[in-house]
């Protein structure tokens, strides 16, 4: 599998700011949409499913498929609705919560 | 002719009873309406629900049960042939309470439903304490539950789709967008769908929901039944927060929590609204805090199927023998009894149950 991201931005800003995914530092465009974002980061799946622990990433990209979602503020959210801000602590949504892990 | 029997309605009851007449080597032509019709079957909530029914009618408190002990066995069966897991579970089911007085007066009306059931009514009251031990993640204002063990649930949508497959490999003829239009009988009965094709059989059953206010007539029935709305919410699939379902919230076995239990009397209106969705979703964030935060996904409003006294209605055509009128709001829970007692009764035969006291007659007046 060649693992290179095929995401790039098509338009690159000079405005970057520090985020967190599971406490690794990542820097990302400022205001920018944040699946996006991890996308060109490299990030390939943001969440388990909380039943079978299944890997999930963004698909729809337009707010309607909830598979996208990630852990902030200890909420789900997703994270193609989401605006990159300077701080955001983020984590993966549901892992080792599988319901068949009980 | 193509069948013995036509079923007006491929709803669960309807599927139900020709999955049941199949079993009995009948022959059957299901006739399903389109989507301008409202379906139950579709935006129901799934449970298999014995506590709470029949508190004035014993005889609907032991048909119920009757269902209830038939499903795991039906569920076999049906998951069975087809393939699909119904993800049935009877284990219990909560009733809540915010109150111990209405706590305490709920016990008494099931004191008095035990002693005429014979004692078969198997239930355990919880304090708030009691309750957090089997459920860790309920709230501070609960003040207590009623756990009755003979309640459950299962994936409604997958016991539709099941009976569905599994009446077409047995043979049966399912016909979906085919709204009927008018029946009649002759020597047969004749029934015009709105297309214009005509179906003939010796029997008919009329198990269409609320189709039957329309049809019912047409075959002697007074079909006194009326729409009860309900709205449901659905939230983000979550991690396992609950291990039984109430009549008001439960979590279903992909992960979702649907929440419900509004009952509004609007007539034919289907729609959600914000006031009574704010409403349900306020009462279960008070009886499982955490849903504060989970995401709301989906949302619809469904009509209940409701008879005057809310109890079934099963009843042969005085004017015209040979039609059946199936009529009730409690569809899964019932959906056992009608696949193994139901299609007895409609044959005629001597092993049929005793169902006279669901007669349309106790709405005569007297």
């Amino acid at each position: 599998m060649n693992n290179a991201s095929p995401f790039h931005n098509i338009s690159p800003s000079d405005d970057l700011v520090t985020v967190t995914f599971d406490g690794i530092e990542y820097v990302l465009p400022n205001g920018a949409n944040l699946a996006a974002s991890l996308l060109e980061a490299g990030l390939r799946s943001f969440r388990n499913t909380p039943v079978s622990g299944a890997l999930r990433g963004p698909f729809c990209m337009m707010g309607a498929c909830y598979d996208c979602l990630v852990e902030i503020d200890g909420e789900t959210r997703q994270a193609c609705m989401t605006a990159v801000t300077s701080g955001l602590k983020i984590e993966r949504a549901h892992r080792d919560k599988g319901l068949e892990n009980d | 002719m193509e069948a013995d029997y036509a079923i007006i309605g491929g709803g669960i009851v309807g599927l139900s009873i020709s999955w049941g007449l199949l079993k009995r080597g009948r022959r059957v032509l299901v006739l399903d309406g389109d989507d301008g019709n409202f379906r139950a079957s579709r935006g129901n909530f799934g449970l298999v629900w014995v506590q709470g029914k029949g508190l004035k009618q014993p005889a609907y408190a032991s048909w119920t049960q009757k269902s209830a002990a038939a499903w795991a066995d039906f569920s076999a069966e049906l998951g069975e042939s087809t393939g699909h897991n119904l993800a049935l579970q009877q284990a219990g089911g909560y009733d809540f309470y915010f109150d111990e007085e209405s706590l305490e007066q709920r016990v008494a009306e099931f004191e008095t439903l035990k002693e005429e059931l014979g004692g078969d009514y198997p239930f355990d009251v919880l304090r708030h304490n009691e309750l957090k031990h089997e459920e860790p993640n309920i709230g501070p204002r609960v003040a207590g539950a009623i756990l009755h063990h003979q309640d459950g649930h299962v994936n409604p949508l997958r016991l539709l789709k099941s009976l569905a497959d599994d009446v077409r490999r047995m043979g049966g003829t399912v016909k979906c967008g085919v709204p009927v239009k008018r029946i009649s009988k002759r020597d047969l009965f004749e029934i015009e769908a709105e297309d214009g094709t005509i179906y003939t059989t010796p029997k008919v059953v009329l198990s269409a929901g609320l189709g039957a206010m329309e049809l019912g007539p047409q075959l002697g029935f007074s079909a006194p039944i009326r729409p009860q709305r309900g709205q449901v919410l659905i939230t983000e699939k979550l991690p396992k927060m609950m291990n039984r379902p109430s009549g008001i919230i439960r979590q279903v076995d992909e992960g979702g929590v649907q929440i419900g239990d509004s009952k509004e009397e609007v007539g034919l209106d289907d729609r959600v609204t914000l006031e009574t969705a704010s409403a349900i979703a306020a009462r279960a964030v008070a009886v499982y805090p955490d849903l504060a935060k989970a995401k709301l996904v989906r949302s619809w409003g469904a009509l209940r199927i409701m008879s005057p006294d809310g109890f079934p209605i099963y009843q042969e055509s005085s004017t015209t023998p040979g039609a059946f009128l199936v009529t009730c709001h409690s569809g899964i829970t019932l959906a056992a009894a009608h696949a193994r007692y139901l299609p007895a009764w409609l044959d005629g035969s001597d092993q049929a149950p005793n169902l006279e006291v669901f007669s349309e007659q106790r709405f005569a007046i007297s």
